[in-house]
């Protein structure tokens, strides 16, 4: 983190977020934040409340307490559109995609565009999503097939289309590699630092702690719920990352033999 | 279309690979092989029934009484298929039929005449217009329990079955109503309720240009994107089938003549002599069929132009995403079961107009005969997945083979086995198709 990042307003501020479902703590009053062009990595073990944490900002997910500042300011998330209209954009795990629509369709789900007789523009959505979509992946044809017939890796082309399309500011990005393939996967990352340079925040929540040493600058660590810590991803080894996801503890406060027996 | 003619499953290598090219470029130029098979298969059946029947099937009066007989259940399948992809399903569009026919006829029969006047021409109108807000109202009240409670539709409409064909029975008591409004047993067709020929032709001929400037209208717009456009003889092609088949149909409801004593009466008040040989006048389109017709635009119209339309296929594909992507799933749903039920009111109109009376047994089992005409139309009972003139087809090839039958002599119970184990290959052949095309 630069001093002169520090001295402004975050881009996203998550602020003791907490989330229960019937008693459980799914969140336990989570303090996260992300800068302009900055990429925080959000990780964890299953369960660690990663993704739920993050619903609360792509509006998926009602926090029970904290409150959510853009630029900021305190705003108010409650619909997944409320998160869009903040510029708040995110790809699923699951793509959220409708596998019978195509992908000018899935692109433009729930923001449509209108001809002036309020009828769907379908040429124009079509030609949007080319733009777009040729920009991501040159070779990619199949505009007028329903994606569940498209590959895992267009499938994604999609999902961060439509991203990109509507210019989100934040972008969460859950699992964004988890079903591609090698060459697929260095596509995207090489998408996710360009969107970076383009000044857009990024929340990548992972599994994969090489992924995340790989792109992003700092990295938060969530354990049952809770936020174990944020650290800056130039001080810290990927050892010290596994110990404090797996146990817990910050690199100042965990042992050597600690360190040896996460490999044990 | 000879896609589905093909010869089936055979492997040799040669043979497939020119199916598959005939199929790519059927989708390549955006053009439904489902739909086209089942042009295929209705023609077979009337041929079939045609030549079975000793050549009664294919006469301008058979397919005059099959058209009428086809609009009730075509018009209320529009809109199950919108309910069918929307992941959810009415079974209680039958005993609304029952309901929602019988206030209209109440209206007409014993409530409007009195405040109004017998033969008031305002009577039909209010009587259409209460109608079809009665069905909106039930269809919004099932859509809420269920878009809102969280209760499956099925559960919500199982229940309406139930409580709606109590009321039709409870608002009359049982009793028959009859005869309907003069104006209003027009819409049920009969001898008078019909176009007369000038009307269809002129039907017929705003309905080619119709077809014409969609294909003009697509082209340009195409250009204008710079996309691929369709070779130009599969567009005229197109164009000659479809003024074709509609030019061909009015053509058949102008070939069915009005019986010779009801001639005679349009001859006494037309003023016309009546000649020597008789007098031919032909029927043209009947009422409830341009009705469908109306009914079918405006439900494709919704299903294929409109954001609501896009968001019930949206829902139906995946509901999640549908809700991520910002779509209001709730009211979409509610809209949808609304929709059904303004439909349902039309159809019960067309139903009572066409009886000429209301019974409280109005539409019972149509929801089956609905449900049955959407999925024989391709509409997947998995959601996401349906058209609007698919389901036409649907009804059209089951009311078919009831009235094929019906002129070859079998029973009703028989007509019943053949329906049930029709519907159920149809949606058995349809799987498999499916897939064998899903990659």
């Amino acid at each position: 983190m630069t001093s002169e990042m520090t001295a402004r307003a975050p881009l996203v501020e998550l602020r003791n977020m907490s989330v229960s479902f019937g008693g459980v703590h799914a969140v336990n009053d989570v303090t996260v934040d992300l800068y302009p062009g900055e990429i925080v990595g959000i990780v964890g073990g299953n369960g660690a409340g990663k993704s739920t944490l993050i619903k609360t900002l792509s509006g998926a997910q009602r926090a029970d307490s904290g409150q959510i500042f853009i630029d900021g300011e305190p705003v108010s998330i409650n619909t997944p559109r409320d998160a869009k209209a903040l510029g708040v954009e995110t790809i699923y795990q699951t793509l959220a995609l409708a596998d019978n629509l195509d992908s000018p369709s899935n692109m433009f789900l729930g923001r449509e565009l209108l001809t002036r007789w309020r009828t769907l523009d379908d040429s124009g959505m079509e030609d949007a999503a080319r733009k777009v979509m040729t920009r991501l992946n040159p070779k990619f044809q199949n505009f007028k097939v329903p994606v569940a017939s498209l590959s895992g890796g267009q499938r994604q082309g999609v999902a961060i289309a439509r991203a990109v399309h509507f210019n989100a500011r934040i972008l969460i990005m859950d699992e964004p590699t988890a079903a591609l393939g090698p060459a697929e996967t260095e596509q995207v990352r090489g998408l996710m630092r360009r969107l970076q340079q383009e000044g857009i925040g990024i929340f990548l929540i992972s599994h994969d702690i090489h992924d995340v040493f790989d792109l992003a600058g700092r990295i938060s660590v969530m354990l049952q719920g809770k936020l174990v810590g944020t650290v800056n991803k130039d001080d810290v080894t990927m050892d010290e990352v596994l110990a404090m996801i797996i146990i817990g503890k910050l690199p100042e406060e965990v042992t050597k033999t600690e360190l040896e027996q996460l490999h044990g | 279309m000879s896609v589905v003619e093909a010869p089936p499953t055979q492997s040799d290598t040669p043979e497939q690979s020119t199916r598959r090219s005939f199929g790519s470029f059927l989708r390549d130029n955006e053009i439904d092989t489902r739909m086209a098979g089942m042009i295929a298969l209705l023609l077979v059946i009337w041929v079939g029934f045609h030549f079975l029947s000793g050549g009664t099937f294919l006469t301008p009066r058979n397919l005059w009484n099959l058209s009428v007989q086809t609009s009730t259940v075509g018009i209320m399948a529009t809109g199950m298929v919108l309910v069918i992809v929307s992941r959810n399903i009415d079974l209680s569009v039958g005993s609304m039929v029952g309901v929602v026919g019988m206030v209209m006829a109440i209206l007409q029969f014993e409530w409007l005449p009195p405040l109004m006047g017998l033969g008031n021409q305002w009577i039909w109108i209010i009587t259409i217009v209460i109608g079809l807000a009665l069905g909106a109202l039930i269809g919004a009240f099932q859509g809420s329990i269920i878009a809102y409670a969280g209760v499956p539709s099925f559960i919500v409409t199982l229940g309406g079955l139930l409580v709606w064909r109590g009321f039709a029975w409870l608002t009359a008591s049982g009793r028959t109503l009859a005869p309907m409004d003069a104006t209003f047993q027009l819409l049920g067709g009969g001898s008078r309720g019909s176009l007369g020929e000038t009307g269809s032709w002129v039907v017929g001929g705003v309905a080619c240009i119709g077809i014409v400037a969609l294909l003009v209208l697509g082209r340009r717009r195409r250009r204008k994107f710079g996309f691929r456009l369709r070779p130009m003889w599969l567009d005229v092609t197109l164009g000659v089938f479809g003024c074709a088949v509609v030019l061909g149909a009015v053509w058949v409801t102008n070939s069915y003549y009005l019986p010779e004593s009801i001639a005679r009466e349009v001859a006494e008040e037309r003023g016309i002599p009546w000649p020597q040989g008789g007098l031919q006048i032909p029927l043209g389109i009947p009422y409830p069929v341009l009705i469908l017709i109306g009914v079918t635009l405006v439900m494709g119209f919704i299903a294929n132009r409109r954001r609501f339309g896009r968001n019930i296929y949206a829902i139906g594909g995946n509901p999640e995403a549908a809700e991520l992507g910002g779509i209001n799933t709730r009211r979409t749903i509610v809209k949808t079961f609304m929709t059904m039920g303004i439909l349902v009111g039309v159809s019960a109109a067309v139903s009572i107009a066409r009886l000429n009376a209301a019974v409280s047994g109005l539409g019972t089992l149509s929801e089956l005969y609905v449900i049955a005409a959407a999925v024989i139309g391709g509409t997947s009972l998995s959601g996401g997945i349906g058209t609007i003139p698919g389901a036409i087809l649907g009804a059209l090839v089951m009311q078919s083979l009831q009235s094929g039958m019906v002129l070859l002599g079998v029973g009703a119970p028989m007509q019943d086995v053949v329906l049930g184990v029709v519907l159920v290959t149809a949606v058995a052949i349809d799987a498999t198709f499916r897939r064998r095309t899903a990659r």
